[in-house]
């Protein structure tokens, strides 16, 4: 079966000219035909979202969490868009790879996103009461607060390698914010299933744009609403390095760090460095692509090596399935490639398996990979690859302060305070683990890559007369 | 199929083999011209006298061509100007028109009427194809690069031929593509606001009915104003290729299906090729048709450049100028297009979905992330 999917034009579904398939790259089946959406249209329409963000702010957002709840039990159970969830699962394993437990938990992170959404928005706003954004202004502990709207809409471009990021652009619907997106170019399910859910649900169908579209309509989504988030790699981000009104989701380049003391007993904290760097197949950001220690840096990278050199791939429907093939094989042998190329530079000691490239029943897979790295600055040394992959640094704890850089995830597991401390203090971690905690673990309440709340709004100062004027 | 039916194919094959016939006289009096010494190129004359070739005597028939060389456009940027002056024009003064948007030492073909005869033809195909969408006595507004191409006195002429006038909005397409090489994608967009800005404010004081664009400046401008409520009825768009989905948004939404849309394809070295006019039912597709006899749009093979490829197929487009001041033979374009056949008002082959050469090449490659 083939699907038809349309662009939704503030959820009006148009039927484009032009449309790409999305194929099984397995068996070269064409499973949809996704019309595409000239960069033109895009911009036109967003010249329409304030009508789009009124049809939302006509509702309080205590009504738009009610129905996020009620959207997530249809997204989790329901048929949305001519297709059923079970349907939904073994089609986004076909076309991204994912096995179907992947999936499946991907789907179950999007579903706490919306039936908590009441819990987030309050970590997001650190508990303002709601109806503040409902009047525009009110009270917060005593104190008249008033928020303004920073943009009228969200631009969102989307990645294709992992569903679950689209838990990231869900909140701003019940932030009265309409949401404009560019779907992965393999992966048009998740975000076109959501839409779905939230309008049978109740919310304005005017609050979406569902745009497949080409680098320039990408662009004019990211810059024309107010608001953009663009999921991307470095050199796609690069681009709007300057730009503060796009929120960039780039490389993680997450780490877990051991301290002096919880090297000795590394071997205790092992199950946590085999889920940071596997969990989800290994390809979130938030998967750690290295492991610094300040001591015994052959054993541990020896030991994490054996656990993951035992990890291969299985039948998709498997239920302990761990790793994801690839949607796009050219992708694979890419990374494959730097990793070679990589281990080329002296300082650098493959741990896994030689083999690392493989393709079993037609689908094309990267195992795991560890290597010993004598310095963070080797060229594997803080690189992040769309697979389970992970360097293994010696280091002291305080030079890898210094050092690390950008990380979005980092786990510090030792018990020295002033060292946790300088962790805590650290301007380039977005999200830090104190404690032996995967780097994969994530707690709605606490958000990372930037707040959504505070990038939708702006708190501006509030003052009135005792009286109506 | 019908009487009727036939009759009107009987027709069309008649108006080919008559257009064909006169495509190869045109052909003969072209190449005598620039290949004799009295009225001839000197860049020609040389070359027949170095490779010892009578090509008066060798070409006959559009086929015959292959005994010429391949016009190159490098030829363009470094020959002097006189090497391109036919005999019969020495010491008239005549026009410099460069090439579109690429930087560095530009391409440039000299002139002296072809950009006028060129668009008093195509004006006579806006009457035929588009009645009283750009009525005459319509003041014109030209919305794109001016500088030195010809379209900047080109679409003057044809505003001044059809008892019009022109008013001109610049666009430096050198600079767009600049901004953007060096990161500047801003500055880009900053500098086309700038253009859009001119253009809403002359046509919200002036009363201007017909408009040159580029498609994606007549997105932008559409963007500003419903250009049917400003009163323009026609709008005559080229410049970049368009695909079936652009050409029917551009009509249905920025044209409000009030607007005529005239298509052409075309740049310095051709003069310009227009399009069967774009309807739903055609499935707004583009097909062009050169302005036969004096160019000539051929398809062929990518990979063996020498044949034609068959009707509806895919291949390389190969341009022929043949005019008293510009002797082009079988120049292969950076596009890429599908073979059509030919229609009634234009009895000659056509080229459709005309996209940049590799264009699908690109789009995987764009889509790899």
């Amino acid at each position: 079966m083939v699907f038809d999917v349309p662009v939704l034009r503030f959820g009006e579904p148009y039927e484009s000219m032009e449309t790409l398939p999305v194929v099984d790259p397995r068996t070269g089946e064409t499973l949809a035909l996704v019309g595409q959406a000239n960069s033109g249209l895009v911009r036109r329409d967003l010249l329409k979202v304030r009508e789009a963000r009124a049809a939302l702010e006509a509702l309080s957002c205590s009504e738009l969490i009610a129905m996020c709840a009620k959207a997530g039990e249809s997204f989790m159970t329901g048929t949305l868009g001519g297709m059923s969830a079970e349907q939904y699962v073994t089609t986004l394993s076909r076309t991204s790879g994912l096995p179907h437990v992947m999936a499946r938990r991907n789907m179950a992170k999007i579903n706490t996103v919306l039936s908590g959404m009441d819990g987030i928005l309050r970590g997001l706003t650190r508990g303002l009461d709601l109806s503040v954004l409902d009047e525009g202004v009110g009270e917060q502990a005593g104190v008249p607060v008033s928020y303004a709207a920073t943009g009228t809409a969200l631009g969102v471009v989307l990645p294709s390698n992992s569903p679950g990021v689209n838990s990231i652009w869900l909140p701003a619907v019940a932030l009265k914010t309409p949401v404009m997106i560019k779907p992965g170019r393999e992966e048009p399910w998740t975000p076109l299933r959501l839409i779905h859910a939230l309008i049978n649900a109740g919310v304005p169908k005017q609050a979406f744009g569902f745009y497949p579209t080409d680098h320039d309509g990408a662009d004019s989504l990211l810059t024309r609403c107010g608001r953009g988030i663009l999921f991307g790699d470095d050199k796609t981000t690069r681009r709007y390095a300057d730009n503060p009104a796009v929120e960039k989701h780039g490389t993680g380049r997450s780490k877990v760090i051991l301290g002096d003391d919880t090297a000795e007993h590394w071997r205790d904290h092992l199950d946590v460095l085999v889920s940071s760097v596997l969990d989800n197949g290994g390809r979130s950001c938030i998967n750690a692509s290295c492991i610094i220690t300040p001591r015994h840096g052959d054993a541990i990278a020896q030991a994490l090596a054996e656990r993951l050199d035992a990890v291969n791939p299985s039948d998709p429907a498997d239920d302990d399935a761990r790793l994801s093939a690839f949607a796009n094989p050219a992708f694979a042998e890419y990374i494959d490639a730097a990793i070679r190329g990589g281990l080329e530079s002296p300082g650098a000691t493959l741990m896994t398996r030689a083999e690392r490239y493989i393709q079993q029943d037609g689908r094309h897979y990267l195992l795991p990979t560890v290597v010993r790295c004598d310095d963070l600055d080797h060229p594997l040394g803080n690189t992040e690859f769309m697979c389970p992959y992970a360097s293994v640094v010696e280091m002291p704890v305080s030079e890898a302060i210094e050092r690390i850089g950008p990380s979005l995830a980092v786990t510090f597991i030792g018990g020295d305070e002033s060292l946790q401390r300088r962790f805590i203090d650290h301007p380039d971690i977005d999200r830090l683990n104190l404690g032996s905690l995967p780097t994969s673990r994530v707690e709605w309440d606490q958000p990372h890559e930037g707040n959504l709340f505070e990038f939708l709004y702006r708190r501006r100062a509030i003052q009135r007369t005792a009286t109506p004027v | 199929m019908s009487a009727a039916t036939t009759a009107t194919a009987d027709r069309l094959d008649d108006l080919v083999k008559q257009a064909d016939a006169a495509r190869d006289e045109h052909l003969r009096a072209m190449v005598a011209w620039h290949f004799t010494p009295k009225t001839g190129t000197p860049f020609w004359l040389d070359w027949a006298k170095e490779h010892g070739v009578d090509a008066v005597k060798a070409v006959q028939t559009f086929d015959d061509l292959k005994q010429l060389p391949r016009f190159e456009d490098e030829w363009l940027r470094h020959q002097p100007h006189a090497r391109w002056i036919p005999n019969a024009y020495a010491g008239r003064p005549f026009k410099v028109f460069e090439t579109g948007g690429t930087t560095g030492m530009p391409k440039q073909r000299i002139s002296w009427e072809d950009h006028l005869t060129d668009y008093s033809q195509f004006s006579e195909r806006l009457d035929q194809f588009f009645p009283g969408k750009f009525p005459r006595g319509a003041a014109w507004m030209m919305l794109g690069p001016t500088g030195p191409r010809r379209l900047r006195l080109a679409i003057e002429h044809l505003a001044n031929e059809r008892g019009g006038s022109c008013y001109f909005v610049d666009l430096d397409p050198r600079f767009v593509k600049r901004a953007i090489a060096e990161g500047q994608p801003r500055i880009a967009q900053q500098y086309m606001q700038h253009v859009i800005d001119q253009a809403a404010t002359i046509i919200r004081h002036r009363d201007v009915g017909c408009l040159f664009a580029t498609p994606r400046l007549l997105e932008a401008l559409g963007e500003r104003m419903s250009l049917p409520d400003a009163g323009i009825s026609g709008v005559f768009c080229g410049g970049t290729s368009m695909t079936p989905q652009v050409i029917r948004f551009l009509c249905e939404e920025v044209l409000e299906n009030k607007a005529a849309l005239a298509a052409t394809y075309g740049n310095t070295l051709m003069g310009l090729a227009i399009a069967e006019p774009v309807t739903a039912e055609n499935g707004y597709r583009l097909t062009y048709h050169a302005p036969e006899p004096r160019a000539i749009l051929r398809v062929v093979d990518k990979t063996d450049e020498e044949t034609p490829v068959d009707y509806g197929q895919w291949g390389r487009v190969e341009l022929t100028t043949l005019t008293k001041e510009f002797f082009m033979p079988r120049f292969l374009e950076r596009d890429e297009a599908v073979r059509c056949k030919p229609f009634p008002g234009l009895p000659w082959d056509g080229v459709g979905d005309v996209r940049p050469l590799g264009w699908e090449t690109k789009k995987t490659v764009e889509g790899v992330y």
